[in-house]
């Protein structure tokens, strides 16, 4: 239901927070508007011109006032700085054991790739109270992956994984949108989240199945672009490195330096192999620059992920103060679940 | 509030002092503080390609080392030789215009003409160079498109581009490209001084200068200075940083 | 009764000093350029408001029943180029400034006024330019001609436009060396730095912004048009290039050009708001100093465009904090100003209204500044239509505003005539309705999500139609009150009563020679014993003698 609110529905465990950041500095922006208005509304009555020739006693000014005025405004706005940062960093910080599904952004459509197998188009089924990880990436210019009704934003950049996650607290259908400008149909790059209770969404996922699986689809391209002559038949190594269990752990290049192998690693090490190298390997492998497409490179990227069972360590080791499942946000049966309108 | 009150002309004015300024002290005050304001805008120009540089140096030391050492160090030492000399000359050429010496004003101004000639023309040369080894970024020229010829080890021929261990070709394009925006805008300066020269020396050849009247001299002699020292930048970072990792160190 | 400090109205101005077109085209005269500016402006004002309206008309259904997406495209596109590039960076600078800081610091012209005239002409030749690109086939990169799009999707004419901003930047540069020169060689004898008009002051700032952000930007759109003629590869990925590089070395210019757009029309207001309540500013120092404090930070902060760009969380967190210290001295220039009014004499002339005005849509503009500044807010409306009213309460509610209050100001002075009162305060308030109408919902519209440069929007969204229609209804209102000025004004060139040297009494210098100034500005070079902004005080009885000894202008 669109509310006549100007505001849109709030249905992320991180939305209720920023809209309380929002609303906060409304407060304050209010009060302060209200407060100058006021003040100099005051002064222009009280101190018309009265009469052509008056002349008013100079005030040089006060440092007293003057520091008062710029103190106060600053400890206010240190107070936004540290909410923002805090929320901002719920926001980024990569998502544990989250559903991952794979976005490709193009000129002008969105593709998703669930772990299971299902792709969809300009829509995206996902469960209520389960974190979804958004794994992104563009074939031309960048978009961005903008949900209003979850308070989140990432741009999609090409040349890189960028991510997102969000964990739903209401079924529905929500609007999405692309946010940066990527040419004439942007404004028709928007599509639909639909949140179902998860029983739902499992009948959805089984209606559904029977499709390739990125990681299978991965393993197929392992093959077919020759990967297992070096890397091995069964990812045990050879030539190259092994892949088995790469992802997610510490790898010591041929500098001495050492890189969390990430799908932003294992991305560069497809197109640009001689970047990063493993240490004890030579400069040997090619580069599949241009030979494999985004959506290609994401499926083999997920089958190296598929032969690892740990994740990639985390920069902040604190788990999310907002990860914990909302209770408020009880499903209810008569939820609505049909696809999207249009 | 200003009472209205005549600011007296005490001397008669100079030929060369402008009607909107009070007096050649203030006429010389003014242009040397807007040559040095407009330096410090270049240095922001110049600015923007040396942040490029740094960026992708840092992504990619291999391919920079590289490309870096396919230069011509000893072409690139003999340029930045030729440019401080024609520092030197054109300081003298400001010192001789201060102290009234109007001959060896212009034998300086000529020398250092003919050393901005030399420091091009060299450039030129290593520019044929960079087209005959096909390594001029992009379509940039037409029909010579970037495809240097990679060396394969062993091979010592110096118009090959010789990788060391993690460089690729496309990455030492990325050099070729800041190498070519960053010497071409140099060398578009060098010809931009090598006019002001002109002017200078003719005005010195017609006796417009005097120790009292040389602020044209010594405020082009600062523009001078200027390139040089953006030279004096460029040539470590282009052909000397990584010299010590030639041949796959 | 004789006249006490002006003195008498020469025969010669330097409007009818010289005539035919070559006398102008040809001028050295800093005013005379002041004037050449004044009318390209008004040309390129008018352009981008036509593409304003345009956009606001679309946007009325959410269906793109008007035109179709790529024009669309190239209309906001275009607005955004002209206004920014054409109108908004020299609006203030080039005209007012111009014409104005040689005489408030005594000085007969600039110091270089051949410059000054070839900064006109570089300023025309770079607007030829992007006119003939428009007119060509326009371009639809959006004036931030992000890549990868401007360098390698877009089939408009991306070179044509980037050449004609380069070509433009120039003129800033130039005009910025010619202020900073200028303000620090030829204040006449007296005029020391703590007396020199804030106006003054603040253009000192934006000049430091224009010589050390311009060029960065000249640089990063030749690179652009270098890529699209060569594709090299720099800001392309697949080529080992960045595209973020790119918006790094754009906002590093971008950013700043916003106070260089609106801390001259803080000039304007110090300067309005001093003289219409006939009292000194509160804290001058702290203002002079705040102008300064904003140009230097403000080439810190550039990385809050890039909050949601794949940009690091530390790098986010630090431009996050870096941007909420600009709001500190942008703060205090309000208090202070507000302050001002304390135990003031306050005037209800036209250009105090917009001073007013632009205190109240300034303070609006400032604080939903900080909604972007902080991290978690800015995720969700970055890229939303609350950027878009936010900068536009800055650019429009700020500078427009002031830009207009200025312009009534030095009327007096510029022409030599009076507009009509009552007029001016009307469409002032035309203005300052239409304008809050215009944008005041548009802030709603984008937390609720709606993203700029769309062409079109959900139908199921009613509420977002509602506010789109109330935004056009304001544009038209707004459309109006700008036009009430340009007719008023042109007829008071030749109709409005004429003007005395000094219509407001007030002692700033330029208002110590005839209206219209003559070619040299001053009769005699001045000498300044007072500060600025100095009304005698009433225990000086003498002094306050000189005021009453003219008539005001208004009995």
């Amino acid at each position: 239901m669109q509310s006549w609110l100007p505001i849109p529905e709030s249905a992320s465990t991180l939305s209720g927070e920023v809209d309380a950041l929002y609303y906060y500095i409304w407060g304050v922006t209010v009060f302060f508007t209200l407060l100058i208005s006021a003040v100099v509304i005051f002064f222009v009555i009280r101190y018309r011109r009265r009469n052509p020739f008056e002349i008013p006693r100079p005030i040089e000014g006060s440092t007293k006032l003057e520091t008062l005025w710029s103190v106060i405004p600053l400890l206010i706005v240190i107070t936004f700085f540290a909410w923002g940062a805090k929320l901002y960093f719920a926001q980024y910080r990569p998502a544990q054991n989250a559903i991952e599904v794979y976005v490709v952004g193009k000129q002008w459509m969105w593709k998703f790739q669930h772990a299971t197998g299902q792709r969809e188009i300009n829509e995206l089924h996902v469960p209520v109270n389960r974190k979804v990880k958004l794994i992104m990436t563009t074939e031309g210019v960048i978009h961005d992956v903008f949900v209003p009704a979850f308070r989140i934003k990432a741009d999609v950049v090409p040349g890189k994984y960028t991510t997102e996650w969000f964990e739903a607290t209401k079924p529905g259908t929500y609007n999405f949108f692309c946010a940066e400008y990527c040419g004439m149909n942007h404004s028709g790059m928007r599509g639909y989240v639909v949140v179902m209770e998860p029983t739902e969404y499992e009948n959805w996922l089984s209606g559904n199945a029977g499709q390739t699986s990125p990681a299978a689809a991965g393993r197929n391209l392992y093959e077919s672009l020759g990967c297992v002559s070096c890397h091995g038949a069964n990812a045990e190594g050879g030539r190259g490195p092994a892949l088995l269990g790469v992802y997610g752990s510490k790898v010591v290049l041929n500098n001495n330096a050492s890189v969390t192998a990430d799908e932003g690693y294992l991305r560069e090490s497809v197109l640009n192999p001689q970047a990063k190298l493993v240490t004890g390997f030579g400069p040997i492998m090619p580069s599949f620059q241009g030979q494999i497409s985004e959506e290609q490179l994401l499926q083999v990227v997920a089958y190296i992920k598929s032969l690892s069972t740990s994740k990639p360590e985390q920069a902040t080791a604190k788990p999310a103060p907002s990860a914990t499942p909302s209770a408020g946000a009880k499903p209810s049966p008569t939820a609505k679940t049909s696809s999207s309108p249009k | 509030m200003p009472e209205g009150l005549a600011a007296t002309h005490e001397h008669a004015s100079h030929p060369a002092l402008r009607h909107h300024l009070e007096n050649m002290e203030q006429q010389r005050e003014a242009g040397t503080l807007g040559m040095w304001v407009f330096l410090v805008t270049e240095i922001m120009f110049f600015g923007g390609m040396f942040l490029a540089y740094t960026l992708f140096r840092y992504e990619y030391p291999a391919a920079f080392v590289s490309a870096s050492n396919h230069l011509d160090i000893k072409l690139g030492a003999l340029t930045t030789g030729v440019l401080i000399v024609s520092s030197f000359t054109m300081a003298m050429a400001v010192y001789s215009t201060q102290i009234g010496r109007q001959k060896a004003t212009i034998i300086c101004l000529i020398l250092t003409m003919i050393l901005g000639a030399t420091f091009l023309g060299v450039k030129a040369i290593e520019y044929h160079d960079k087209y005959n080894d096909q390594l001029i970024p992009g379509q940039l020229i037409p029909w010579r498109p970037f495809n240097p010829e990679v060396a394969k080890p062993g091979d010592t021929d110096p118009h090959k581009l010789h990788l060391i261990e993690g460089a690729t070709t496309q990455n030492v394009q990325l050099f070729y490209w800041i190498y070519f925006a960053m010497t071409g805008m140099h060398a578009l300066h060098m010809i931009i001084g090598l006019g002001i020269m002109t002017v200078i020396l003719i005005m010195a050849w017609r006796g417009k200068f005097s120790p009292e009247y040389h602020a044209p001299v010594e405020i082009s002699g600062l523009y001078w200075h200027f390139v040089d020292i953006i030279w004096i930048f460029l040539f470590p970072l282009l052909y000397l940083l990584g010299r010590h990792l030639e041949h796959g160190g | 009764m004789e006249e006490f400090v002006i003195p008498k109205q020469p025969g010669s101005n330097y409007l009818n000093a010289e005539y035919g077109l070559k006398s102008w085209l040809l001028t050295k005269d800093h005013k005379r350029i002041a004037l050449l500016y004044l009318g390209a402006i008004t040309f390129f004002f008018f352009i981008g408001s036509l593409y304003a309206m345009m956009i606001r008309l679309e946007l009325l259904t959410p269906q793109g029943d008007l035109m179709q997406s790529s024009t669309y495209n190239k209309t906001f596109t275009q607005h955004g180029i002209v206004m920014v590039f054409f109108f908004l960076i020299p609006a203030i600078p080039a005209t007012l400034g111009n014409f104005l800081i040689p005489m408030m610091i005594g000085a007969k012209d600039l110091a270089f006024p051949r410059i000054n005239l070839l900064s006109w002409y570089i300023y025309m030749a770079g607007g030829i330019i992007t006119i003939y690109a428009l007119l060509a086939g326009g371009v639809d990169t959006g004036w931030t001609f992000y890549v990868p799009y401007s360098t390698t999707f877009s089939n408009s004419y991306v070179i044509a436009t980037g050449v004609g901003i380069f070509i433009n930047g120039f003129s800033s540069i130039l005009t910025g060396l010619n202020f900073i020169v200028t303000i620090h060689t030829m204040r006449a004898p007296g005029m020391t730095w703590f007396r020199m008009p804030l106006f003054v002051w603040s253009h000192y700032a934006t000049s430091l912004i224009m010589i050390l952000g311009t060029p960065v930007v000249a640089i990063t759109i030749l690179l652009v048009a270098l890529e699209r003629l060569a594709h090299i590869g720099i800001f392309d990925p697949a080529a080992g290039g960045d595209p973020v590089l790119f918006q790094h070395l754009f906002w590093f210019y971008s950013h700043p050009a916003v106070y260089i757009m609106v801390l001259p029309a803080m000039g304007v207001v110090s300067e309005l708001i001093a003289n219409f309540s006939r009292k000194n500013i509160f804290g001058y120092k702290f203002v002079a100093f705040s102008s300064l404090a904003i140009a230097v930070l403000g080439f810190l902060v550039w990385g809050h465009h890039l909050f949601v760009a794949s940009q690091s969380v530390y790098a986010g967190m630090i431009f996050s904090f870096l941007s909420f210290t600009v709001a500190i001295p942008s703060a205090v220039k309000v208090f202070n100003w507000t302050a001002t009014l304390h135990k003031a004499s306050i005037s209800y002339d036209t250009p105090m209204l917009y001073g007013l005005g632009f205190i109240g849509l300034f303070t609006i503009g400032g604080l939903t500044g900080m909604f972007l500044a902080t991290l978690a807010v800015d995720v969700h409306v970055s890229d939303t239509y609350f950027v878009v009213a936010h900068f536009h309460y800055i650019m429009v509610g700020g500078t427009l505003l002031a830009y207009l209050g200025g312009l009534r100001y030095w009327w007096p002075k510029i022409s030599g005539r009076m507009y009509p009162e009552g007029w001016g305060r009307f469409s002032a308030l035309v203005v300052f309705v239409g304008f809050n109408l215009t944008f005041a919902p548009q802030f709603l519209l984008g937390y609720m999500g709606m993203p700029r440069r769309y062409h079109t929007y959900p139908v199921e969204l009613v509420s977002w139609q509602v506010l789109h229609v109330l935004s056009t209804a304001g544009a038209s209102i707004l459309g109006v009150g700008l036009m009430i000025p340009l007719i008023y004004l042109v007829w008071s060139m030749r109709y409005g009563r004429i003007a005395e040297a000094n219509p407001w009494h007030l002692p700033g210098l330029e208002w110590q020679t005839p209206s219209p100034p003559p070619t040299e500005n001053f009769l005699t070079t001045p000498i300044v014993t007072h500060e600025a902004y100095e009304f005698a005080p009433p225990e000086h009885k003498e002094v306050v003698g000189k005021f009453e000894r003219q008539q005001p202008a208004e009995s």
